[in-house]
Order: structure tokens, then sequence, then C-alpha cells
């Protein structure tokens, strides 16, 4: 019955595993009805943000100044009420939901990939580039991220592409930590120990071994990073350091909305709820996927 | 263990160093003259040389560097471009502020967030448990300037119990407190009941069950050291969020601390005075997690024998 | 069901105990009318393969199992005469089986009356605490005494198990597996129980440091006339230190009988299996005849003998129905479709190779 593994193919059968154990996975996921009402909730936020101009018109509806309708309370013609310049909240809040998923989206994005690769390289080669890597991430993560943030957009004016840039280099540490430590625990395993004596060469058993098994946590931080960068957009908007007006942003629409919050709270109260139950569908998301990942936990 | 905190000591120095080269580096790639705009549009292009000139503007980066390190490393944090002022004075006027809107809002946080998730890890998987996790994750995704915006709305404007902003008032401090500590609360509390539901399965706390001992004391002498060590680490990382996040509250409240000031001097391009600002955060922050590894070793004799 | 009947001579008696594990996708049926005594001043070694219900069975006795997802869903369990477990009608006329015991009675049983040596001595310590504090702790709680009475007694303890005491102030870490174990062994003999449930002691240790820690364990034993289960999968460790065995398999037991019984007229084929699974010493050319197959899953266990699949000598029955219990005489006992009133005299089904 016993068998010589000896060639790199024989060893897939650890890809078999893998895909039955993203069964497991999805499954046990799909049973969290909090993860999955998260989950729901986003990609019909993604859906109205990627559909916003068919149903809406951005300049007619989004950025035209309707002086004759303007400050008026919630209403069956106007949802979410309008603004001080007569603008629907509801249009503007669709479009700025644009502007926070995509900088989300997108910086953290960049700040794993790069932060990732840092990781992943650190760990996997340790000694000097290891020492160099960690070290500089250090003075990275003792500043604060949110002070971090705007040193840089204070620094490079604020637009769209600095604020991603400003965001996603606040998660690189984070994600090169998790990704080295992640690499470091698999390292040593028997089973990438066995792929490297039957000869695998090292950039596959990184690729095909190592990250693979370190994808737990890092689809969970992912998850929350992006739930911090949108609350972090908002806050750098509601500074006057993110986007800027016309431009519909959701931390920005708050910032504007509280000249009014004496008489008209809608303009504040209702921005702040969508930034809420953004990041607390993608808290709900990250918990889920964590128990699905690790069903130890719960 | 003296040795230890020797040698985390001697670490934080390098880490800061690079902080003020990496912040001094970001904060001058800044595009534009800052002499230029302090004189104004109407300046000649003699007056702004000059006044570069004064300033120390006209030196290669590198030597402007070392000017300011040298400067830190006798205590002076520079002169104000806007105001003239030492940076020093400014930032020591506000620091009290922000030091005690941070402690307020920590010790807020800490005391409610260790009972609660303690509590819940307890009555796992019970109603107590599912509320008090259903509460913190809202107030995990609550973002401070919101929160901040609304219990000004609530508590000030409608119900008129405290002040809407400044620092004049006995009772100034509880909406900045609870709008910078509530986040930190939920996610203190939250990492609580994880690390303590971890702690409770482990075979020493079923041994201590087999010795006879009761519920409370397996909790607190048991459970409460082992749970605790995660705990801390959050701590650590929370506070260093208020730091951060004190730059909203400070700004919604009118609060007069470092936060505010460092917001003020970015829109009036007050370099030496934003990067006092940092330092002064990123050494604060720094403190707290030396604080929290040597909290390690009081908490962990692993940690301790490893560095004996 | 062959009810034993209460036995004041014995020390543990545990009756028709059932023991399910609950998660939202499957149910573990751990234990399954599990029946064992264990008389006073006498070793008892349960013996069985990883997973057949044996740390469940002992964890029972001292109302450990973790709920959720454990629950005990029938069974009588009774402590030196004193009811632990019993099975009890609730409101809705169901049946369920329930500590019979106050917090108060329950907490100054554990630890005195009945303790426990866990499976794994590495995990088994608290890494934050002294050694001597924890054995000291144990001591305090049920002799009543103060810090200082309390630690001395903790270090006399650890020099009973031949640790010096003055490494008492040391944490666990700095003590090897076969010295953790033995703070553990002082632990569980701190207040001089009565019964003595060992699940597994050696198996984390080293072979030469398992002799040891048994020869300790004996001497221990005899000195403070303890009585024992032996929790095990080490067939070599009761012939060693039981005066008797019984086998589980999926959570029953399959045979039951003394030493002797047991190890020289073997009924069960399992047991047969597990002889034939040792290293024979005297012919080492001979190959080891492992149990073919596993053990079916404890979430869904066959209707009739759980074996039937595993055993060479399985009939037809022996997949549908339940065995029966036959008594070879008053003590040997065997769960097996083979026997019958008549044919357990002879003994000899199974051929002896």
């Amino acid at each position: 019955m016993k068998k010589k593994i000896n060639t790199a193919e024989e060893f897939d059968f650890l890809s078999a595993q893998k895909n039955s154990q993203l069964r497991d996975v999805t499954r046990r996921l799909f049973k969290n009805k909090a993860a999955i009402a998260g989950l729901i909730f986003l990609v019909l936020l993604i859906l109205t943000a990627i559909f916003a101009s068919v149903i809406f018109d951005y300049e007619a509806q989004c950025i035209n100044q309707n002086i004759s309708q303007r400050l008026q309370w919630p209403s069956v013609e106007h949802i979410f009420g309008t603004d001080e310049y007569g603008r629907d909240l509801l249009v503007r809040i669709v479009f700025g939901s644009r502007v926070s998923l995509s900088i989300g989206f997108i910086a953290v994005a960049f700040g794993l990939a790069l932060g990732g690769m840092l990781g992943a390289v650190a760990g996997f080669f340790g000694g000097k580039i290891d020492n160099l890597i960690m070290r500089i991430c250090d003075v990275f993560l003792a500043v604060p991220m949110m002070l971090m943030a705007i040193v840089i957009v204070a620094a490079l004016g604020s637009s769209i592409v600095n604020l991603i840039i400003a965001l996603s280099i606040s998660s690189v540490p984070t994600f090169a930590r998790i990704v080295r430590s992640a690499v470091l625990t698999v390292r040593d395993v028997d089973y990438v120990e066995a792929a490297r004596s039957i000869g695998v060469k090292t950039p596959r058993i990184l690729f095909r071994y190592i990250l693979p098994n370190s994808m737990g946590p890092i689809i969970v931080q992912t998850t929350l990073r992006i739930a911090a960068t949108i609350s972090n957009t908002a806050a750098l908007s509601f500074l006057g350091l993110g986007i800027k007006a016309p431009q519909p942003e959701w931390g920005a629409l708050l910032s504007s909305g509280r000249e009014f919050i004496r008489d008209y709270s809608y303009l504040a109260c209702i921005p702040g709820i969508c930034i809420m139950l953004t990041i607390l569908a993608l808290n709900l998301l990250g918990d889920g996927l964590r128990d699905a990942l690790d069903p130890r936990l719960k | 263990m003296a040795k230890y905190v020797l040698k985390r000591v001697l670490y934080m120095i390098p880490v800061l160093l690079g902080v003020t080269l990496l912040v001094f580096i970001i904060m001058h790639l800044a595009p534009g003259n800052v002499a230029q705009m302090l004189l104004g549009d109407n300046a000649t292009a003699e007056q702004v040389a000059n006044l570069q000139h004064t300033m120390g503007l006209d030196r290669p980066l590198p030597i402007q560097y070392l000017n300011y390190m040298k400067d830190l490393l006798h205590g002076s944090l520079g002169t104000s471009y806007t105001s003239g002022e030492s940076v020093n004075d400014k930032i020591m006027a506000c620091f009290p502020y922000t030091l005690k809107l941070t402690l307020v809002a920590a010790v807020f946080s800490i005391v409610l967030a260790l009972p609660l998730g303690i509590l819940a890890a307890m009555k796992q998987n019970t109603w107590v448990d599912n509320v008090s996790m259903v509460l913190s994750l809202i107030g995990v995704s609550m973002p401070i300037f919101w929160l901040a915006v609304m219990l000004i709305l609530l508590f000030s404007l409608k119900l008129g119990w405290f002040p809407v902003y400044g620092a004049t008032k006995w009772n100034s401090i509880v909406l900045p407190a609870i709008s910078l500590g509530l986040m930190n609360m939920a996610s203190i509390a939250r990492t609580t009941r994880s690390s303590m539901v971890e702690t409770i399965r482990q075979d020493y706390i079923r041994t201590a069950y087999a010795k006879g001992l009761s519920k409370g004391t397996i909790i607190m002498r048991h459970a409460f050291r082992n749970g605790m060590l995660p705990t801390i680490t959050v701590i650590g990382l929370e506070i260093g969020q208020m730091l951060g996040g004190s730059v909203l509250t400070e700004t919604v409240f009118a609060w007069p601390g470092v936060g505010r000031l460092m917001i003020q001097a970015i829109n009036g391009r007050d370099t030496p005075t934003v990067m006092g600002c940092i330092i002064l955060m990123t050494l604060c922050f720094s403190l707290v997690n030396l604080l929290v590894d040597l909290l390690y070793g009081v908490f962990d004799p692993r940690v301790r024998t490893m560095y004996q | 069901m062959n009810e034993i009947k209460a036995d004041t001579s014995n020390m543990l008696e545990i009756e028709d105990l059932s023991v399910e594990f609950r998660t939202h996708d499957r149910t573990v049926y751990a234990v399954n009318h599990l029946n064992l005594s264990v008389k006073k001043g006498q070793t008892l070694g349960l013996v069985g393969e990883t997973g057949a219900g044996k740390t469940t069975a002992g964890l029972a006795a001292l109302d450990l199992i973790q709920s959720p997802p454990g629950i005990i869903t029938s069974g009588r369990i009774t402590v030196n005469g004193k009811n632990v477990i019993c099975t009890k009608t609730d409101n809705k006329g169901k049946q369920v089986a329930k500590t019979c015991l106050t917090k108060k009675e329950l907490q100054s049983m554990r630890g005195k009356t009945i303790s426990m040596i866990f499976q794994d001595p590495m995990t088994s310590l608290n890494p934050v605490l002294t050694v001597e504090r924890q054995i000291a702790e144990v001591i305090e709680h049920h002799e009543h005494l103060g810090y200082t009475d309390a630690t001395a007694k903790a270090r006399e303890m650890l020099e009973l198990v031949g640790i010096p005491g003055e490494r008492g102030v040391e944490y666990p870490h700095q003590f090897s597996g076969g010295m953790k174990q033995r703070v553990v062994i002082a632990m569980a003999l701190a207040c001089d129980p009565q019964l003595l449930i060992a699940d597994e002691p050696t198996t984390a240790l080293d072979v030469t440091i398992q002799a040891q820690v048994l020869d300790m364990m004996k001497k221990l034993r005899e000195q403070h006339n303890t009585s024992m289960l032996m929790i095990t999968h080490d067939l070599g460790i009761v012939a060693d230190i039981c005066d008797c065995v019984s086998v589980i398999y999926a959570g029953s037991v399959v045979e039951h009988g003394t030493l002797e019984d047991v190890f020289d007229h073997t009924l069960h084929p399992y047991t047969r299996g597990l002889f034939d699974s040792l290293p024979n010493m005297e012919d080492r050319s001979a190959r080891l005849k492992p149990i073919r197959g596993l053990m079916p899953d404890p979430s869904k266990l066959p209707e009739g003998c759980a074996f039937a699949d595993r055993c060479d000598y399985a009939l037809e029955k022996c997949s549908k129905e339940k065995p029966e219990i036959f008594y070879r005489n008053d003590e040997h006992y065997v769960a097996c479709h083979l026997y019958n009133e008549h044919s357990i005299q002879e003994g000899g089904v199974l051929k002896n190779e």
C-alpha cells in the first residue's frame, strides 16, 4: 500500500485537501446569519455604487445646486432629505459610496500587496533582510495610524490618489507583520519541509504551500482593514483633509451636515449611519470569516 | 529584568530617530514655498529669499534635518512658523489637556471593558454574551467623529446636560472622553472575551476544577492572568488609537489639546509645530508600548525567564 | 442490560453511563451504556484505543465534562457509596442525567475524595503560577491550612515525588516533561484522595521516565492505600500495575475481568487483537498483527456490535444486534455474540496462535 512520494506533482494531494477545507469554511460561513447579513449588505452597496450613474444623473442630481429645494427634511420625494444647496442627500450618499468604497478597497489592496510581499520575503529569508524590513515597519507602527495618514495627506495635498497612498502606507506594516508571522509558523511545518526535501523550488514553496496556508488571518485582517480604511477616509474628509466639495464623500457630507446639526440633524445623522452600517457589515463578515476559518473559537 | 527594561528603552531610540526622519521627509515633500506663503503674494523675491535664509530653508534637506536633530537633542522642537513662539511652549500648553482626555477615556474604557468581556466569556453563548457582543460590535463600528457629533446633538443640544465645546466646565470632559473611549472599550471588551474564552478551555483550567476550586476562584486566579496577556497588547494598541483619535475628538469638541493644535498647524503650514506634535504623540505611544511589554513580564513568568 | 448490584466494597461505580457531544452539525456518542467499578484498594485498568471514550468516562466521575457540547444522557455514578451522577426525570418527562450533589459537595469531593491525573502534563499546569502555589492551592482549599503551612506541605509533596522542595518556587516551563508529570501527580495526591483517576499518566513521557513514574505511582498507591482507575492504551502498564481490566471499545466495555482472566483467558476478539498488535519479546521475528480498519465514526455508530466490521469472527447477527453480556466467572464477562451461557465456560473460541 505504501507509495513513495517522489515528485512535486504527487504532492498536490494537498491542494485536493484544501478544496475540501474551502468547502467546510464556506459551509460554516453560510451558517452564520450575521456574517451573511453583512455580506448581503455589502454586495447591495457595491452594486448600487457600480450602477449609480445608471440610476441617477451625476451632474444634474448630485452636483448641480437647486436652491429652491434646499434643506428639506426626509420625505417621500427625497427619502434622505436635501442639503443646503437643495441636492438630494440619497443621491449624494450613493455617489459618495463610490468614493468611500473604492478608496477602502484600493488602499487595502495596495497595502496588502506591498505588505504581504515584504512580510513573505522577511519571513522566508530571515536574517538581515528580515531585520531591515521589520525595523522599518517598527518605525511606521510607532506612529499612531491616524496621525501618519494625516501627515501624509497634509504633505501631499488632498486628492483621491493621495488619500489612497496615505491609507495604504498605514496598513503596509500590519500586513507585513501578519504575513511574516504566518510564514514563520508555516515555514517549518512538516509538509513544507517535505516539499523542500523532494526538491520543490523556493518560489513555488512560497506561493503553493506557504501563502495559501496563511490565508486565514490575512483574509480576516483584510476585511477589518477595509472597515478601518473607510472609517479613516471619512475621518480625513471630516477634518477637511480628504475629499473636497462638491464631490460627495461620506465623511465630507457628515462634516458639512454638522453646521446644520441644530435644526437639520438628518444631514449629519444619515451619512454617519451609512458609514457605521458599512463598517458594521465588514466587521460582521470579518468575524464570521474568522469563526469559519477557526471554528474552535466559537 | 533591569537589563530587559534597559534593552527595551535603548531600542526605542532608533525607532524614534526613524520616526523623526520619516516625518521630516514627508513634511518636506509638501509642494510650495513656505516663506512665500508666510509673506503673502505681495512679497518681493528678495524678501522671500531673505526669509528662507533666516529660516534655514535654503540649505540642503540633510543639513536641515541635522540642524533639527541638534535642536531636538537640546530639547528644543524649534520655532513656530506662524506665531514665532517656541514649539515647546505651544505644545506644553496643550499637552495636559490631551493627557487628561486620553487618560480619562482609557480608564473609562478599560474599567468597563474588562468586566464586560469576562462576564461575556463566562456566560458564553447566553443572552448576556450575545447582547454585550452585539453592543461591542456596534461600538467598534461607530466612527469617533460621528459619535462625537451625535453625543453633542443628544446631550448638549437636545438635553443640555453638557457643554457643546471647550474645556472650561468641570463636566466638559465627559462627552469627549466617551466619544474617544467608546470604540476602544468595545474593542478591548471583544478581545477580553475571546482570550478568556480561549483560556477557560485550557487543560489547566480543567485541572483547577478537578481540585475542587470554585468558579470564581478559578476565573480570578487561573483564567484572568492568562487571559489578560492578549488583552494587555490590545490595550496598548488602543491607547495608540486614542492618541490618533484625539485629533478628531478634540476638533469636534474644540478641546484645546495637541490633536487640535496639530490640525491648526497643518492648515497653517506650520511644519515645526506639526513635527513637534507627531514626535510627542509617538513618544507617548512608545512609552505605552514599553509599559505593555513590562506588564507582560509581570503577568507571564515565561517572558521573565526569557530575559534573565 | 445487565445491572451490576451496588456494592459497598466498590470505591467507584459507573452504571449505564452514556455521554454525547452535541455540536450543531453532529452528535458524537462518546460513551455508550458503560459499566465499570473500582474496588476499594484496587486498581482497575481501563484499556482501549484513542477515542474509545476512556477519558470521557474518567471526567464524568468528577462531573467535569464540559457542557456544552457534552451531555450525560444516562447513567449513575457512585463514589465511595455517594451518588455523584444520577438519572432523573425532568418536568417534560424526559430522562436526564445530572449531578445530584450541590456545588459545595462537588467542590469538596473534587481533589479530596477523588482526584485526577491528566493526560498531558505540558498543558495541565497553569503557566503563570509557581508549582508550589498550584499544589498548595488544593491543600488550602480542602485542609483549610494557611498560606505558609500549605506551601510547606506542597514542598513535602514535591519531595515525595522526587523533586527538591526548593524548586517549588519555579514555574512549570522551568521543568521537564517528566518533572511536570510528577508535579501533576503530587498535586493529585496532595489531599490523600481515596480514588485516583490516572488518565494515561505516562503517555507523554519518554520510555525510561515512564518506568520511573509508574514505579513511583505504585509506591504511593501502597503508602496511601488509594484506589485507582488507570486509563491507558498500554497493556504493558496494565500488566504492571492493575488488578482488574476493563476493555473499552466505542464507548462500552466489551470485556472485563481480573488481570489473569483477561490476559490468560481472553474472550473478546478485540482484546485478542490488542494483544496481537503488541510486539512479541520472545519471537522478535514475528510480525505484528494490527487490527484491521478503524474504530467506527462515533457519530455514526452501527446498529449491532461496534466491532463487527473489524472482527475476523463476525457472524451475521453481529452487525444487526447488540451483543449480550455473558459471565465466565463472578468477575470475568464479555459482550460478544460468539458466546452463550454454555460456550462461555469452555473459553476457547479464539485460537491462541
